[in-house]
Order: C-alpha cells, then structure tokens, then sequence
C-alpha cells in the first residue's frame, strides 16, 4: 500500500517539481530521490505484510509475490532513471511532466501486481495504458511519435472495451468481481463464463502484445521517442504478464476450467514465438528488432501463465529483471548512437570499448546464454511447462526459436566487434554513465549465477 | 579441491590476461597453462591413489537442486591431462607470432580452457550445460576476430548449430531432472533412474543431436571444414584437439549411463550415420587440395570412427575410443602445427603450390611424416592401438559395418600420403625453396608431440588403464547386457 501511495504522490509532486525547478536537469534528480523513497516504502509493505494480507475491503491483496515484483519494478525503473534520464530532455520541454507520468505508470504496475478484485485489474491496466498513449506522442513535431501515439490510443481502448465485456461477463456468470471467490466451478462451464475467459485473455494479450494481437507494437515502438520505448517495451510490459498471469493463476486455474483455455493460450504463445523470433530477423534498424524481440520474449513469459507453479513464479520474476535490465541497458546504449541502424554499431568496440562489452552481455543474456541472468529466466520458464507434464512440443519450439534470436542479437555483436567502422555518438558518454551500466551488467551476470539471490524473497 | 584449481587457475588467469598489454599477455598464458599441467599430472597421481579425494560438491541453486559438483573418473582425467598438454603446446608454437590484442586474444583462449575442463569434470546437469555452453563462447570470438575473411559467418553458423543442439539437449535434461524423485541434477541421481523405454527413445534424439553436432557426426558436420578452415590456426587446435571430444565424452559420460535402453534402440541408427560419415569425408579428403580442409575432413573420418565404435556396444571398443580420444587430440594438434609453421613461412593453403619443402626444411619435413603415420594408425605409433581396439569392437558387433569401415584405412592412407608426396616430396618451386626449417619453439612442441606418438604407441598400457574405470562404469549399467 505505501508503495502505491508513494508512487502516486510522487507523480503529483514532480509535476510541481516542474513548476519550480528551472534548471531541466535537476529534475532527473527528483525522480530519482521518489523511486528510491518508493523502493523503501515497498520493502516496508512486505515487512509489514508479512505473508499475505488484504486490503482497502478486498480490493488489493499484499503477498511476498506482489512485493518482490513491486521491488522488481520501481528498482528497474531506478535503473532507468539513472541510464536514460538525461535524454528525456531531447524529447521536449516538460520534463518534469514526462517524469510525473513514468510515476503514474508505476502507480498502476503497483496495482497490476496486487489486485484482488476485476475492478481494480482495470483500474491497473488503465492506470498504466494512459500516461504511455502520451508519452508514445511527446515528441509532438514528429509525425511517426503523433501516428504512434494515436495508434496505441485508438486499438487501446478498444481492447479496454474488450477487456469490459470480459469482465462483465464474468461478473454475469459469477455474480462477484473478486478473483479469490468466482468459483466457476470445476467442471463444465457455462458459455458467458468461457467468452468471459476468452475475452478477459484476449485483452490482455493485446497489452501483452502476443500475436495475433501484436501488430500495433513495431509502430508504436518504433514512433514513440526512443527513451520511452525503453520504458514501455520493459517494466511495463512485465507487469501486464502479471496481472495476465494473476488473474489466470488465481480464477481460472482450477480442474478441467483450465482445460478449456490453455491450448488457445498455447497456440498464441507458439504463434507469438515465431512471428517475434522471425520477424525480428529480418529488420534494419536496432530499434524495430528490439520491438520485435520484445514480441519474442513475449512468448517466452507466457510459459507462465500455462504452467501453474511455483517455478513459474519464480521464474516470471526472473525473465521480469533479466529482460528488463538487460533491454534497458541497450536502450541506453542506443540513445547514445547517431545511426539507429546496425551498421551504426559498426567498429564501437574500437570507440567505445566499455559500451561495446556491456552491450555484449546484455545481448547474450536476451539470448539465453549460460551465466547470464537471461538463462536461468528461460530456464524456469522452460522447466515449468515441462513439470506442467504435458505441451512439451511447445518447449521445443521455444527452445529452436531461442536458437533463431541468437542470430538477430549476435548481428549486433558481429556489427560491434568484427566489422570495420567508427560507431558514433551523438552525446558525451559521462563516467557515471559507464559506471551505471557496468552496475546493470555486474547484476546480468551475478543473477546469472546465483539466481537464488532474488528467489530467496519468494 | 585439485579438480576446483583445475577450473579456476585458466578462468582466473585468462580474465587478468585482459588487461594485460602487448608480450606480457603470452608469457603470462604460457605460465598459466604450465600451472594447469602441473596441477594435472598431480590429479592424474592423486587419481591412481585415492579418486575419492578428487571429488568437490557445494551448494549451487537451492531452489533448484543444483550442486556445483565436479570430479574426475578415468576419461575425465585423461582428457583434463589432453587438455593440459595441449594449451602449453599451442601457446609455444605460436610464441613468435604476433596477435592483434594479445590480451584478449590469450584471455579467450584461457577461457575456453577453463570451459573445457569444467565439461570434462562436472558431474551435475545443469552445471555441464552451462560450461559446455561457456566454452562456446570465446571460441566464437576468438574464431570470428581473429579468423580469415570468411570467419564471421562461418564461425555464426557453427555457433547456431551447436546452441541449437545444446538447446536441445537443455530440454531433454529438464525433462529427467523432473522424473527424479528428489528433484535434483546430480549425475547419481541421472543414472539410477529408471526411465521407460518409450521416453528414453526420444530422450536419446535429444541429447544425440547436441553431442552429434559437436563431434560432428554426419550430417551435422557441415559447420566444421569451414570453421577449422576459417580459424586462427591455435583455435583450430583446441577446436579439433580437444572441444570436438566434447561430443564424444558427453556420449559416454551422460548418454549411455542415463538412457541405456535409448542408445540400445537406435545403436544403429547411430552407428550407420558414423560409419557413411567416415566413408564420405574420407572421400571428400582425397580430393581437397587445400592443406586445412584436408584435415579437416581426416577429422571427420575419425571421429565417425570413435563415435560407431561407442555405439558398437562391448568392452573393447569403449577401451579403444577412450584411448583414441587422447591419441586423435594429440595427433591432430600436431598436424595442425605442421601448418601453422608452413602458413607462417609460406601464406599459402593450397597444397597444389607447395611441394619440395623437405629438401629445405628436413626437421619439418620429418614431423610431418611421423604425425601423419600416426594419423594413418601405423603399429608402434600411438594412433594404432586405439583403433585396433575399435576395429576389433566393431567387427564383434557386426562384421559389415567393420569391413566398411576399414576401407576408411586405406582411404586414410590414400589422402595422407597423397598429401605428404604434394607438400614436402617433388620439386621445390621458387617460393618453397624459401622454407625456413623449425625454430627452438615450434621444434620443442613437436618434439613433445612425437615423443608422446611413440611412446604411446609401444607402452599404451597408462591410458589403457586410466580409461578402466570409465569403462566399468558404462560396463554397469543395463547398455552393455
């Protein structure tokens, strides 16, 4: 709860920040001072909660899950704040703004993570999907931010009425919005419970950008300026797969219910692997691959949602700092390019040697590669479906679609190291830049072989 | 703890060899490798008397199960002692050279040594993968950084190959990690399972795919000419002296024990691969006229050779392999250093330019004419009583597969020979006549090699013995009745 009402807080505070900080660059500062006061205020809930607690009348439930993943998050987007603070100044002119609305993000994943109550997994998802609709066209001059922006807002709420009528209908076939107490029984299910399921997934695969609800994501992340890509394309997509995975876990996991909607959850998995994995191979921008390897990562972190387990706990929360470290981490390095292309990597290794080798290990781990904290995310995902006991053609695919990624990923190794050129850099690389991203890759690494580490909090 | 320093002394040397600059990252290597050496033949004493002692388990991943657990048996010792032999020997022959970025070029090759040796000695799942993995990893730099033009793609497409079997082989260990009943990875806890005959008849596709691209076995093989064509010649070395055990050794040590009546299933699916492998790089061999390639395939051959004689599924052959393993490692590195000395000299790989080299470099031409009987498998040199042992495993097994595969003898000898006659025999041309013979360096590390050829090759007894054990173990479980 304090991290919610922190969170919160802090998004109206910077927001006056802005008022009264002339110096822009100062403001990065403010963020960072809320993220940590958050940070502390969420350790203090998981103190306080001990193992599980409900609150404000059922609506949220504080468990050791919800505040690993809280931790998780506002330590993320700590990270983040720290990397690509100072480019948010490039973007416009309210920064205290842009700020402001990151914390309002954080407010709604604060939700996503804790919700007991079908009212408040919309409220979550709302509170998350508004800010970044403007922050997808806070580069007002530019027509690809303005295309983004109006193209996440219009196919956005048109899934938020999807996601409605989802949860009408369960509330129809249930007469209760609280997860805990649907009791759609173990059987047979009644046709406004199924397409209430069906609808509530559909949704939230939209949010998740599974396909075939994917198309909106190379545009939206491709338009909206680079340095809220980093944001959206990470923390918040991880969130989406837990509340995705909540709701799933909690209501619809019993008996045969399940029966009736994993195979549908599975073959969009299957059919995200693939368009995320093979598409991505065939782009010419950086940025737009990432788009299309977030897809693919996608499909790994539904492995969660078809296997419920403890391993898959554990591992959604690993894929979630992995992923989210490592993307992070190379956002950064590519604000710092003039060429978004891969041929604009070319030679960096000569130029910038540090960049060069934190950038490697940030590709290796999204590659899944051994003493990386990439590969024990895929490892526990992996190893959940196959406890699941059946569906072990779909860890197959997963598996040979991870060997795919490994070609788009090492392209830029290749491009860094083994191609002759002078990779450029629009900004001056600070020290205290280097310093944070030899930090993110020390944490890549040391997960990367003790990822009991952050499992211990489970 | 000896198996532990065997590990960590490359690993920690080969990251302070980073930041080393200019001479100092080669004589620091070569004194690294040497300790390994030192603390191998200690191991390989320690082993004889008590190999209990050898063993080291800590905890990993609680959650997991997972135990940072390694030892040494009698092939995990032999082939730690193959890689400590090697890694001295290659630093020597290429300390003349001059590599761009010494540091990390002898960083890389250190951590593929503490790779390598981390394979040969884990004895837990998940610890196994992650170092058969981690060894993969420099040499795919090293390949494409300092390899010849072509070695960025090349040296990709070996790299997806073997992280696509690997991946492969990550499934099928999950998938047994979860049938134990304490849910752990240890290699005790593999083998005394009792999986049903169904499931291990797709488990063995699995893990056969990953160590089937590693050895290679045909028709996973089509990475491996162009990679050891495209490499620096000293990655060449480890490459085909010592990863491409990897494949063989994880059939022994893994596939055999844990799925039996798998491998008893598809023995000879796997043994007719091998066998039209040796026979199709065999014919591939005779007609290349680039040095590289040559034996490249020759490589080829006999590793279809060891991989048929594994699966032949009696007592001599495992012997033979075991031995062979050791033999074909040492052989091949000094093959490969044959040309190192005359790419150093000449720049040339086409053997049709060569030719008249032994009336100018006598010593050379010496070298290459014994590694090259050893290759053949002549008697008293070591590579013969490995593959008598196979021949003779295999013809128990069955009598065709035999016959077919001793044509690769003949064959073997048809494209060595052919070989030798191009390079040192005939008439020197302009630029062969200005061969320089061996220096003190690349003279000692050939020196080392011949004298293990022959004394090995009279007195195999050591190895035979070492490998014992190994066989035992296979020897035990369900495979072999």
């Amino acid at each position: 709860m304090n991290a919610l009402i922190s969170t919160a807080l802090f998004g109206i505070v910077l927001m006056f920040v802005g008022l009264f900080v002339k110096n822009k660059q100062h403001i990065k500062y403010y963020a960072i001072a809320g993220a940590i006061i958050a940070f502390i205020a969420n350790w203090y809930d998981g103190q306080l909660a001990g193992g599980s607690s409900v609150m404000l009348y059922g609506m949220v439930e504080v468990s050791s899950f919800s505040v690993l993943f809280n931790a998780v998050a506002i330590g993320c987007t700590l990270l983040y704040f720290m990397l690509c603070g100072s480019a948010f100044e490039k973007v416009g002119n309210d920064v205290a703004d842009y700020f402001a609305l990151i914390f309002f993000i954080l407010a709604g994943i604060m939700l996503s993570a804790s919700f007991s109550n079908l009212l408040m997994l919309f409220l979550s998802i709302e509170i998350i999907s508004i800010p970044q609709y403007i922050l997808a066209g806070a580069d007002k001059k530019n027509l690809k931010s303005n295309e983004a922006s109006l193209k996440y807002f219009l196919m956005g709420s048109f899934t938020t009425g999807i996601l409605l009528m989802g949860i009408a209908l369960l509330y129809g076939a249930s007469g209760t919005f609280n997860i805990r107490e649907m009791g759609l029984g173990t059987g047979d299910l009644s046709p406004l419970a199924l397409s209430g399921i069906l609808l509530t997934g559909f949704a939230l695969a939209f949010k998740v950008s599974a396909a075939p609800f994917h198309f909106w994501t190379p545009d939206v992340y491709d338009g909206s300026p680079t340095v809220f890509t980093a944001f959206m394309a990470t923390i918040v997509k991880a969130a989406g797969f837990i509340a995705f995975i909540r709701l799933f876990h909690v209501s619809f996991s019993e008996g045969a219910i399940a029966g009736h909607w994993q195979l549908i959850i599975a073959l969009i998995t299957a059919a995200t692997l693939l368009i995320g994995n093979f598409t991505a191979v065939f782009q010419q921008s950086v940025k737009r691959m990432l788009a299309y390897s977030s897809i693919a990562q996608a499909g790994f972190m539904l492995f969660a949602i078809l296997a419920f387990n403890e391993t898959a706990a554990q591992g959604i929360i690993l894929y979630a700092i992995a992923y989210s470290v490592a993307t992070i981490g190379i956002f950064a390095i590519l604000l710092k390019l003039k060429d978004y292309t891969f041929e604009g990597y070319n030679g960096l290794a000569r130029s910038q040697p540090l960049l060069a080798l934190t950038n490697t290990i940030f590709l290796l781990s999204l590659a899944g590669i051994p003493l990386t904290a990439g590969f024990f995310a895929k490892y526990f995902l992996l190893s959940a479906v196959v406890q699941q006991g059946h569906m072990l053609w779909l860890v197959i695919l997963g598996v040979l679609c991870a060997a795919v990624s490994a070609y788009y990923y090492f392209r830029v190794i290749m491009a860094m190291y083994f191609k002759p050129g002078e990779a450029e850099t629009s900004v001056q690389v600070t020290g205290g830049f280097k310093g944070m991203l030899v930090i993110a890759a020390a944490i890549v690494i040391i997960l990367g072989i003790f990822p009991g580490l952050v499992l211990q909090f489970l | 703890m000896l198996t532990v320093l065997l590990i960590l002394i490359p690993l920690i040397t080969g990251l302070v060899t980073f930041g080393l600059k200019g001479p100092s990252a080669k004589v620091f290597s070569l004194l690294s490798s040497f300790a390994s050496l030192v603390v191998a033949v200690i191991a390989w004493q320690q082993f004889s008397a008590a190999p209990e002692s050898l063993q080291f388990t800590q905890s990993w991943i609680p959650q997991l199960g997972s135990q940072f657990n390694v030892g040494l048996d009698g092939m995990g010792t032999m082939l730690c002692l193959l890689t400590a032999i090697s890694f001295p020997l290659i630093f020597i022959t290429v300390y003349n050279r001059e590599y761009d970025r010494p540091g990390a070029f002898y960083g890389l090759m250190l951590l593929s040594q503490a790779g390598l040796i981390g394979v040969f000695t884990a004895y837990d799942a998940l610890l196994f993968y992650v170092f058969w993995e981690l060894a993969l990893i420099p040499v795919y730099f090293l390949c494409s950084m300092w390899g010849g033009e072509r070695a960025v793609p090349v040296t990709f497409k070996f790299f997806v190959y073997t992280f696509a079997g690997s991946l492969l082989m990550l499934v099928g260990i999950i998938y047994i990690y979860f049938q134990t009943p304490d849910h752990s990875f240890s290699w005790t806890a593999f083998t005394s399972l009792q999986i049903s005959t169904q499931e291990q008849s797709w488990l063995f596709w699995l893990f056969f795919v990953a160590f089937a691209i590693k050895m290679p076995v045909f028709p996973f093989h089509t990475w491996q000419p162009d990679t050891y064509e495209q490499s620096p010649t000293p990655v060449t070395m480890v490459l085909s002296g010592i990863m491409v055990k990897m494949g063989l050794f994880g059939v022994i040590r893994w596939l055999l024990p844990v799925l039996p009546q798998g491998a008893y299933m598809w023995q000879e699916a796997a043994i007719v691969l091998s066998v039209t492998g040796i026979i199709y790089a065999s014919c591939i061999a005779i007609m290349q006229s680039d040095f590289k390639r040559l034996i490249a395939y020759s490589s080829i051959a006999h590793i279809g050779l060891m991989s048929a004689a594994i699966f032949a599924n009696n007592e001599q052959s495992m012997q033979g392999v075991q031995v062979q393993m050791f033999n074909h490692g040492i052989n091949i590195i000094g093959l490969w250093i044959v040309v190192e000395v005359i790419q150093d000299r000449l720049r040339i790989k086409d053997m049709r330019e060569m030719g008249g080299i032994a009336t100018y470099a006598p010593k050379l031409a010496i070298v290459l004419v014994v590694i090259s009987l050893a290759n053949i498998a002549l008697p008293l040199t070591n590579g013969f009583i490995g593959e008598f042992l196979m021949f003779s495993g295999l013809f128990q097994y069955n009598p065709w597969f035999a016959a077919v595969a001793c044509v690769a003898i003949i064959l073997a000898a048809v494209y060595m020979l052919n070989m030798l006659q191009k390079v040192i025999f005939g008439e020197a041309n302009t630029l062969t006549a200005t061969t320089a013979d061996l220096k003190t360096g690349e003279l000692l590390a050939a020196g080392a090699i011949i004298a293990v050829i022959f004394f090995l090759g009279v007195y195999p007894k050591p190895l035979l013995e070492l490998v014992q054990s190994t066989t035992a173990i296979v020897n035990a479980t369900a495979w072999m009745k």
